[in-house]
């Protein structure tokens, strides 16, 4: 009993960071129906400006913030030069055009950082809280709200809001979009600087607990899209759900099979979904009539 | 209120548009007719901005418009129900129709719904279903309608008639002919020439790329010319 709660809280603090990854995927979607590989990217940089900037001297918040902003501005340059020029091209070359994004972004953290892995404090100290039998560190405490605030804040968005409605406008129809006075470059750009600053928020948040180098991105990549795919692609409930969801499957695999088993938990739910049910758990079955 | 002077366009290498004169005066229902591929929907795509002409004139209230991009034009009074419907599929009735005021967030936007939905009291039943799930005519409303939510001085429409029943082509045509009587005024392209012609204040004739006639509807109605080509009366 002892041991199961422990695999849930493991499970939903690394599915809070897959939901967070997710998340970010969900905004560029719904902008523009791309999936952004570059995803894991805007977490490594969260992760790594922050290092680099605590190491220089600024307190953690400033560190940070600088960390968000910079990011978001690199997802903003990546929208900008290499997104946009390529306008009108089918939505799978520019998918491809994200992956090789990220390996720009990786290869030139590796240049620009190091190859080292490097930690943060924790926010809240390291002492263990009890709970249910079970413990529990505060840093995961931070990451599951963190999640859960970025959800929230996210569905208000898509649902309460006009500009949220635009970008899901922009996405179905660009050219109507424009006729009803929407400005499409910009919510391109708004797209773009909001999952980045998602994606670095995320990475602010777990490095504390999983450390941060410049190679972590193609896997956060992976695991979050798993996430996205699991949940539906677009829908922020959904990226939370299967965020959270692919969190636990791994950690009680790894608690209950074999860790060596762990990493292909993502391929099996990529697989699984593609196969039973392709618009995942709560995505929407696209109606059209022609 | 809009005026066009040697309007050319093209798509590639190929002008569709070979300098188009017209002109379209306050509270006015014009017309512009022609057969398939006459350039009628490339001249109003370059209205609302979505398509660049390579020469010649718009103006609109009195402002130069060419350079103006697509997303800016409804700001200037201009609004356009584009042909194929454009609506957002995956958005429910009523939310393609607040965006069709995306730039307003005042009270009059309630007010404009419930105009829409007197207009066309199908939308209003259908008003939390996914707009994709419409049928044709259905789609087409919500179009027109989404399109006067913008609070348009000079609406565009492209062909509304298309592929409907003729039921409901007529009660299209009433609806664009009741937009007088909000002071809207209307350029209506038609392959539907006579339906077009009956509600219109003036007329054009358009065939590849160039205006060949133009006059009062009713006298283009009597043409023989018209008659013979278009009314295959
Ligand atoms: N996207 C495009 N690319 C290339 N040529 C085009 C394109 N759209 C239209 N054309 C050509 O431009 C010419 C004018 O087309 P347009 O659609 O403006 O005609 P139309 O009068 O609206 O026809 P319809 O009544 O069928 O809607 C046609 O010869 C058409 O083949
Ligand atoms: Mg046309």
């Amino acid at each position: 009993m002892d041991a199961l709660m422990q695999f849930i809280y493991s499970g939903l603090t690394v599915g809070a960071v897959y939901a967070l990854v997710a998340l970010g995927f969900t905004i560029i979607y719904n902008a523009s129906d791309v999936v952004n590989f570059a995803q894991g990217e805007f977490v490594m940089l969260g992760g790594m400006i922050t290092v680099f900037a605590f190491d220089a001297g600024l307190p953690l918040p400033l560190a940070a913030l600088t960390a968000i902003v910079a990011t978001a501005a690199i997802g903003v340059a990546l929208n900008k030069f290499a997104i946009e020029p390529a306008r009108g091209a089918p939505v799978v070359s520019l998918i491809i055009i994200t992956i090789g994004a990220s390996i720009l972004i990786r290869g030139a953290s590796q240049v620009i950082f190091d190859k080292q892995l490097h930690r943060l404090p924790a926010f809240s100290g390291d002492d263990p809280i009890h709970l249910l039998g079970a413990t529990l560190l505060p840093q995961s405490l931070w990451v599951i709200c963190g999640a859960f605030a970025i959800f929230i804040g996210l569905w208000l968005f898509f649902t309460r809001t006009l500009l949220g409605k635009a970008v899901l406008a922009t996405a179905n129809n660009r050219l109507a979009a424009q006729l009803v006075g929407i400005n499409t470059g910009f919510v391109m750009t708004l797209s773009f600087a909001l999952s980045a600053a998602i994606g670095a928020l995320a990475g602010v948040l777990v490095t504390p607990i999983t450390l941060v180098s410049y190679d972590v991105g193609v896997g956060l990549a992976l695991k979050g899209f798993a996430a996205a795919m699991l949940g539906g692609m677009g829908n922020p409930k959904g990226a939370l759900v299967g965020g959270l969801l692919l969190g636990l499957f791994e950690a009680l695999t790894a608690g209950y099979i074999s860790s060596q088993y762990k990493e292909a938990v993502a391929f099996v739910v990529i697989l699984a979904v593609l196969f039973v049910m392709p618009q995942g758990l709560f995505g929407e079955k696209k109606t059209e009539r022609v | 209120m809009l005026s066009v002077e040697g309007l050319r366009s093209a798509y590639g290498h190929i002008e569709v548009l070979h300098g188009i004169d017209l002109n379209v005066s306050s509270k006015e229902i014009v017309t512009v007719v022609g057969a398939n591929g006459a350039g009628k929907t490339t001249l109003l795509k370059c209205l609302s901005g979505t398509q660049p002409s390579t020469g010649g004139d718009i103006r609109f209230r009195g402002d130069a418009l060419t350079s103006v991009p697509a997303f800016k034009r409804l700001k200037r009074g201009l609004s356009q129900s584009p042909e194929g419907r454009q609506i957002f599929t995956n958005l429910s009735v009523e939310e393609n129709l607040r965006l069709g005021a995306f730039l307003f967030t005042d009270e009059r936007v309630d007010k404009d719904m419930e105009d829409a939905f007197q207009m066309f009291p199908i939308l209003k039943e259908k008003r939390n279903l996914a707009a994709g799930g419409l049928s044709g005519g259905q789609q087409q409303m919500l179009a027109i309608a989404r399109a006067l939510m913008g609070r348009p001085h000079c609406l565009l429409l492209d062909e509304p008639s298309m592929g409907l029943a003729p039921l409901l082509v007529a009660q299209i045509f009433d609806v664009v002919k009741s937009l007088r009587e909000r002071e809207v005024t209307v350029l209506l392209v038609e392959q539907n020439a006579f339906g077009a012609l009956k509600i219109a204040d003036r007329g054009y004739v358009m065939e590849t790329g160039r205006i060949t006639l133009a006059g009062a509807a009713a006298e283009l109605i009597a043409d023989p010319r018209v008659r013979e080509a278009y009314l295959g009366i």
